[in-house]
C-alpha cells in the first residue's frame, strides 16, 4: 500500500498530462496550470524541509567539532543574514538590507563563480585538444577554426580568398551543419528516451525514484 | 428657439439610440454620423418646417442659421471639429472573424488586413479600435484599441461566453481623433473543442512509440531474449563504485540542478537507487548534495530503500543526501567544496546541468576522481566528454536505470524505443527525398503545434 498509492497518483496525473495535450476541453485543459500550481505549493513546502535539512547538518557539524566545522558557522551566519531581513525587517524590495545584501554579496559572488568559468574551460580545452587520437585532432581543427572565425581576426587573416569562403562563414558552416545535425540528433534519441522514461514511470514499471527495484 | 433645441435633442437621442453608445469613444464617432445625418436631412427641409412656417410655406434664413451653428457647436463638444478640418481614413480591410481553434471555449479571433491610410498608405492611421455588442445593431463597447504597425492584424477577445452570438465592429483612427466608417461584422459563436486538431501527428507518433514499447515489454516478459549494446558509462559503475571502497573515500552522486518535474531528474534518481545498492553492498560512504527540497526528499527515499533492500539499513543516514541550495552557482560553489574537502574518489553526474557543469567536473577532474556523466543537455555534453572518464549521451541516461537492473520489462521498453528511433530514420530520409522532389507533405504532416 505503501507504494501503490505513490503509483496510482503517478498513473493518474501522467495520464492526464497526456489528456490534456490533445483535449483542450474543459475541464482537461485547465488540468495542466493545476498541476503546475499545485507542484509550486508542494515545493514551497518541501524548501522548509530543505532549509531544516541544511541548518541540522551544520549544527550537527559544530556541535561534533568535525573537521572545517567553521565553515558551517559561516554558512548558518549567510542563512540568518539573508533569512530574518527578507522575513522580518522590510521584506525583499528596493532598498531595503535584503536587497543590499542581495545586490553587494550575493551577486558578485554569483558572478565569480560564473567568471571562474573561463579558466575552467581553458584548462578542459588544453586538455581535450591534444591531437592524440584521429577525433581529438578533428575536434582541434574544428575548435580552431570557430574560435578564428568568431574574432575579427578570422577574416583578416583569409582576406585574399574569395567571398563565402573565408573563416567567419566556415565557422558559421560547422556550427549550422555538422554541429546542428549532432545535436538534433542527440535530441532526438533524448526525446525518445524521455517518451520511453514517462511511460514506464507512468505505467509503475520503473519504481526506483520511489526507491523499489 | 425653444423648438429647434428640443428638435435637436430629440433627435440627437433616437439617432443616439439608433446607433447605441456603449462606450464614451464611440461618441466621437456618433458626432460623425450625426453630422452626416443633419446634413442630409436639412437638404430635405426638414428641420426647417416649424408650424408657422409650415403655414406659411417658406423656409426662414433664422432657423437654418441656428441649426447649423447648433451641429457645429455640438460637434465641436463632441471633439470632432468642422467637416473641412478632418480627413477621414479608410476603414480596416478584410475583417473575418472566427472562435479561436483548438481552445476550451471562451475565446474569439478578430483579425482584418491594414486600412489602405495605414503605413502602406497616406500614414494617418495610427491605432484601431474594437467594438463588441451582443446584437448588430447598438450596444457596442469599445474592448481594445491596437497600434499600427503590421500589414495584417490578429486579435483575441478571451472575454466572451461560449454559445453567445458576438457581433464586433472596427474602426480606423487618426492621430487626430478622426475615424474612419465603422465596419460591423459577426456575429460569431464561441465553444470548446473536444480534440486538437493540429496534434493528430502526435497521437499517432505517441500511439506508435507506445505500442512497440509495450509491444517489446509484454515479448520480453514471456522470456525473449533481448539484446542491448553494451555502453562503457554503465559498465562502469561497479568499477567506479568498487575504486571509492578500495581507496576508502566517498561516492558523490550529482542528480542535477533541475527539479522533479524534469524527467533527466526522475532518470538520475533511479540510477542513484542503483548506485546506492552498490555502496550498500561494499559499505562506502555516499553523498548527494542536491539543489532542489523535493529532490532531496525523493533522492532520501531512494537510498534509504536502497539500503533496506540491501539489508544494510544500520549504514543509511539521512545525512548522506543534502540540500545546498536553488542558486545555480551556489549550489556549484557548495559541491566543489565537498569535492575539495571529502575527496570522493568517484562523481556521479546524472541529470540535467547548465553552465556549472564544467566547474564541477573540472573541480572532480582536478582531485582525481573517476567521474561518470550523464545528461541530455545538448550543451553541456562537450563539457562532460571533455572533463569525465565516461559519458551518457542523450538516452543513454534514460536507459541507464533499465540497463543496470537488468529487469527483462524495463529492457523491453529499450528495444521499443529503438523501434521508434527506427521509424523516425525512416521518416528523416524519405522525408529528404521527397522535399527534394518539392513534395511538402510529410514535412507539413509531421509539423509539431
Amino acid at each position: 500500500m505503501r507504494r501503490d498509492i505513490p503509483l496510482i497518483i503517478t498513473f493518474v496525473c501522467g495520464l492526464t498530462m497526456i489528456v490534456q495535450f490533445f483535449i483542450p476541453h474543459w475541464p482537461f485543459g485547465e488540468m495542466k496550470s493545476y498541476f503546475q500550481q499545485s507542484y509550486m505549493i508542494i515545493a514551497a513546502f518541501a524548501m522548509i524541509l530543505g532549509i531544516c535539512n541544511l541548518t541540522k547538518l551544520h549544527l550537527k557539524k559544530i556541535r561534533d567539532k568535525r573537521s572545517q566545522w567553521g565553515y558551517s558557522i559561516v554558512l548558518l551566519f549567510g542563512l540568518a543574514a539573508m533569512t530574518i531581513p527578507g522575513l522580518f525587517i522590510g521584506g525583499i524590495k528596493e532598498d531595503t538590507i535584503f536587497d543590499f545584501l542581495f545586490r553587494n554579496a550575493h551577486v558578485p559572488m554569483q558572478a565569480t563563480m560564473f567568471s571562474l568559468l573561463a579558466f575552467f574551460v581553458a584548462s578542459a580545452s588544453y586538455r581535450a585538444f591534444r591531437a592524440r587520437t584521429l577525433d581529438a585532432a578533428l575536434l582541434l581543427i574544428a575548435g580552431f577554426v570557430v574560435i578564428l572565425g568568431r574574432a575579427p581576426i578570422g577574416d583578416s587573416i583569409t582576406w585574399f580568398l574569395p567571398e563565402g569562403y573565408r573563416m567567419s562563414e566556415f565557422a558559421n558552416w560547422i556550427m549550422a551543419v555538422p554541429n546542428t545535425a549532432g545535436q538534433r540528433a542527440i535530441m532526438m534519441g533524448s526525446g525518445l528516451g524521455i517518451v520511453a522514461t514517462s511511460l514506464r514511470v507512468i505505467l509503475g514499471i520503473e519504481r526506483s525514484y520511489l526507491g523499489g527495484e | 428657439m425653444a423648438f429647434a433645441v428640443n428638435l435637436i435633442i430629440g433627435h440627437s437621442v433616437a439617432v443616439l439610440t439608433e446607433i447605441g453608445v456603449g462606450d464614451i469613444r464611440e461618441v466621437r464617432i456618433i458626432g460623425w454620423r450625426l453630422e452626416k445625418l443633419f446634413s442630409r436631412k436639412m437638404s430635405e427641409g426638414k428641420y426647417l418646417l416649424t408650424p408657422k412656417w409650415r403655414r406659411s410655406g417658406r423656409s426662414g434664413p433664422v432657423p437654418v442659421l441656428f441649426l447649423a451653428v447648433a451641429i457645429l457647436v455640438m460637434g465641436a463638444s463632441l471633439g470632432v471639429g468642422t467637416p473641412s478640418s478632418v480627413i477621414r481614413p479608410g476603414p480596416p480591410v478584410n475583417p473575418s472573424l472566427c472562435d479561436r481553434p483548438n481552445d476550451a471555449g471562451g475565446a474569439i479571433e478578430i483579425t482584418w488586413e491594414a486600412s489602405h491610410d495605414d503605413s502602406r498608405g497616406r500614414g494617418i492611421v495610427n491605432s484601431y479600435s474594437v467594438f463588441r455588442s451582443t446584437e448588430a445593431v447598438g450596444g457596442f463597447a469599445n474592448i481594445a484599441t491596437i497600434n499600427t504597425g503590421r500589414d495584417r492584424y490578429l486579435y483575441v477577445d478571451d472575454r466572451v461566453k461560449d454559445d453567445e452570438r458576438y457581433f464586433y465592429k472596427l474602426v480606423a483612427e487618426t492621430g487626430s481623433g478622426a475615424f474612419s466608417e465603422p465596419i460591423v461584422i459577426g456575429p460569431v459563436v464561441s465553444s470548446a473543442q473536444w480534440f486538437h486538431s493540429d496534434r493528430w501527428n502526435m497521437l499517432l507518433a505517441l500511439l506508435i512509440v507506445s505500442a512497440s514499447v509495450l509491444l517489446f515489454i509484454w515479448m520480453a516478459r514471456r522470456g525473449k531474449e533481448l539484446y542491448i549494446r553494451p555502453i562503457a558509462g554503465l559498465q562502469a559503475v561497479d568499477e567506479a563504485v568498487g575504486r571509492a571502497t578500495e581507496m576508502g573515500r566517498p561516492v558523490l552522486y550529482i542528480p542535477g540542478i533541475l527539479d522533479m518535474d524534469d524527467v533527466q531528474t526522475i532518470a538520475g534518481v533511479a540510477i542513484l537507487g542503483r548506485v546506492a545498492r552498490k555502496t550498500a553492498e561494499y559499505e562506502t560512504p555516499l553523498s548527494v548534495p542536491v539543489s532542489r527540497s523535493v529532490v532531496m526528499s525523493a533522492a532520501q527515499e531512494t537510498v534509504k530503500e536502497a539500503y533496506w533492500d540491501v539489508g544494510k539499513p544500520d549504514a543509511y543516514h539521512p545525512e548522506m543526501v543534502r540540500y545546498l541550495t536553488d542558486d545555480q552557482f551556489g549550489f556549484a560553489a557548495g559541491v566543489d567544496g565537498i569535492m575539495l574537502r571529502e575527496r570522493p574518489a568517484t562523481v556521479f553526474f546524472m541529470g540535467a546541468f547548465y553552465a556549472e557543469s564544467l566547474i564541477l567536473a573540472e573541480t572532480g577532474h582536478s582531485i582525481g576522481a573517476v567521474q561518470i556523466a550523464g545528461t541530455a543537455m545538448t550543451s553541456q555534453l562537450p563539457f562532460f566528454v571533455t572533463a569525465c572518464d565516461y559519458t551518457l549521451i542523450g538516452e543513454e541516461l534514460f536507459a541507464a536505470g533499465a540497463y543496470l537492473t537488468g529487469d527483462p520489462r524495463l529492457l523491453g521498453s529499450l528495444k521499443g524505443q529503438d523501434v521508434a528511433k527506427g521509424l523516425a530514420i525512416a521518416f528523416i530520409v524519405i522525408g529528404i527525398f521527397l522535399e527534394s522532389f518539392g513534395y511538402h507533405w510529410l514535412k507539413d504532416f509531421l509539423k509539431v503545434n
